[in-house]
């Protein structure tokens, strides 16, 4: 939004520059549609084939490649409750990604993930 | 472009958002961008008791490519303006 400012100055004289206003409008949706915002926070992404991976993003590209530290795999059953498989450190190719959730801590310690019992999400069907 | 400035002007409403895999979620659209990947705030999944894999995320980010249906409220939809941008695009200009 300084931005903003700081032209509306240079050209208080003259009519606003509506081209250049509107240029960084864009940029600045577009930053807001970004996932800089998730950098360094912990993220639940869930992939086409319907897993669900939960790690802290620590990159990530315009085709929504990501990169995930620390990272786990939830799996849900009917038969048993969530179970937590150690991934790692993990790169996920943007194609295969459905949501990239920002997971909320407390909500989520709040959960009792062992009584959770519910069918794997289905695969993405194009 | 023109379903990009389309959803741009409907940032702040209500939506829900039906994806590939069956799952519905609702909440208030918070971005859109150039591929259609739409960012939601205050989600909740329409079966939560069928689909519990995201009960403690409150934000997200959909990637465009895995949108079926955007849900739309009906007041956000305005009939004669969208003919009039559609056949405006069609000529080219």
């Amino acid at each position: 939004m300084t931005d903003l400012k700081i032209i509306g100055n240079r050209n208080s004289q003259q009519q606003p520059d509506i081209k250049l206003l509107r240029l960084l409008v864009d940029k600045k949706m577009a930053t807001d549609a970004g996932l800089e915002n998730l950098v360094d926070q912990i993220i639940s992404v869930i992939t086409n084939d319907g897993r669900n991976i939960v790690g802290v993003l620590k990159g990530f590209d315009q085709a929504t490649n990501i990169i995930l530290d620390e990272s786990h795999e939830r799996v849900y059953s009917t038969k048993e409750g969530v179970q937590q498989l150690v991934l790692g450190l993990y790169i996920i190719r943007g194609d295969n990604i459905s949501i990239v959730g920002e997971l909320d801590e407390e909500l989520d310690a709040s959960l009792d993930l062992s009584a959770l019992r519910a069918h794997p999400l289905k695969p993405v069907i194009h | 472009m023109l379903f990009f400035s389309y959803f741009k002007d409907l940032v702040g409403r209500e939506v829900t958002v039906e994806l590939k895999n069956d799952l519905a979620i609702r909440g208030t659209l918070h971005s859109v961008d150039q591929y259609l990947n739409i960012k939601l705030e205050n989600t909740r999944v329409v079966d939560q008791d069928k689909y519990p894999h995201m009960l403690s995320v409150r934000n997200c980010f959909i990637r465009g490519s895995v949108v079926r249906y955007v849900q739309l409220p009906p007041e956000g939809v305005d009939v004669e303006l969208l003919h009039d941008a559609t056949r405006r695009e069609a000529r080219g200009g």
